[in-house]
């Protein structure tokens, strides 16, 4: 456990320290996601290698963080609170606003990413059958 | 009687610590009672939960705030671990790297785009459309563009969470009308679409989901930070 707190919070200090250096445009930790996803495909493989009693610490904590992620949230969204003057000053277009273009964001993402990915799938699949055919 | 128990009370952070766990405890139950069902969010449960103590209490948010800091500090370890999904997800990541960055762009301009132009159209006023505009990003992204053309960071804050419930609330229902049945496609538009609130939603269903949301966050954190301050300059006088 106190091995994946100090993977956790040290790349969050790392991608902290190189957003500044950088001056790059991403929040530390995102910048700290990246970098750990880098380390654990290539040179730091071995974090999550299974142990005897199943998937390693890492793993197991990160994975315990991932699936409450949402309470981590709840102290900012009661920030709305504070926001509810001008909620109440422009109701309509900020409740359509959100609503509206957050739906369109999904569909627009979804549906783009699926039509491509099937497509892909599919040529995939013929040029498959195609070397099988020629095979025999 | 009642302000001598709760005077000494107040100024503890272990109050408001206490009472964000428990009512995001209570939100998860209420969504376990209603058989999982992303409509019974269990985020939106607590922050309404939590308002209402507030309310009742007549507590000033920065008091409420300096308890449940604590809280809002492992979001940043949070987001670092949506890393290890990530790395054990990288091969399908790298296979479908096309769809990805197709989806990535389209989604990220539309969202954004349709803010701005959507609280134009009724008349909202430039500064709740360039507010609205970076809102469906990862809040601390969100804020920080809000500031550099001149939206209201606060408020982009407060949109950003609540696009993000939109997102948790109803996407499965919507992409499910569009009959996407993939955990690539949900992944992906959960967090490019509602950042982290609906990739919580989505994370702990499927770990191909989480990998594809992870992905969403940090690459539409970068677009939208690139795309918002573009549409800034280009539309200056509307």
């Amino acid at each position: 456990m106190p091995f994946a707190i100090v993977i956790l919070t040290g790349a969050q200090l790392i991608g902290e320290v190189l957003r500044r250096l950088l001056h790059l445009p991403l929040p530390g930790p995102v910048v700290g996601m990246f970098i750990l996803a880098l380390a654990l495909i290539g040179p730091a493989k071995q974090w999550l290698a299974k142990t005897q009693t199943g998937p390693s610490m890492l793993e197991k904590s990160s994975s315990t963080l991932v699936s409450n992620m949402g309470l981590l949230f709840v102290p900012a969204g009661a920030g709305i609170m504070a926001e509810l003057s001008v909620l109440r000053r422009a109701w309509l277009p900020i409740v359509a606003g959100v609503f509206i273009s957050t739906i369109l964001g999904l569909i627009v993402t979804g549906v783009v990413m699926h039509r491509v990915m099937r497509r892909a799938e599919r040529s995939s699949a013929t040029t498959q059958f195609d070397s099988h055919r020629k095979e025999t | 009687m009642f302000t001598t128990i709760w005077t000494p009370l107040a100024p503890t952070p272990l109050l408001w610590l206490t009472l964000t766990v428990a009512a995001f405890a209570v939100g998860q139950a209420v969504q376990r009672l209603c058989r999982k069902s992303p409509i019974a969010n269990p985020v939106l449960i607590a922050i309404v939960l939590i308002v209402a103590v507030l309310r009742i209490t007549g507590t000033p948010y920065s008091e409420y705030f300096a308890g449940a800091q604590f809280i809002n500090f492992l979001l940043g370890p949070a987001t670092v671990a949506l890393a290890v999904p990530l790395a054990l997800n990288a091969e399908h990541i790298r296979r479908s790297w096309r769809g990805l960055g197709l989806a990535l762009l389209a989604g990220s301009i539309t969202s954004t785009v349709s803010g701005v132009v959507i609280v134009w159209l009724l008349d909202g006023g430039r500064d709740i459309a360039l507010s609205m505009a970076p809102k469906a990003v990862t809040t601390p992204i969100a804020m920080a563009v809000s500031q550099e053309v001149g939206g209201v960071p606060a408020l982009t804050a407060a949109l950003a969470i609540a696009g993000g419930i939109v997102a948790a609330v109803i996407g499965q229902t919507v992409l499910r009308w569009f009959r996407i049945d993939d955990w690539r496609s949900h992944g992906l538009a959960a967090g490019v679409a509602g950042s982290g609130i609906a990739a919580a939603q989505v994370a702990p269903l499927n770990g191909l989901a989480a990998a594809f949301a992870a992905i969403g966050i940090g690459l539409n954190g970068l677009i939208t930070a690139l795309v918002v301050p573009l549409l800034a300059i280009v539309w200056p006088a509307f």
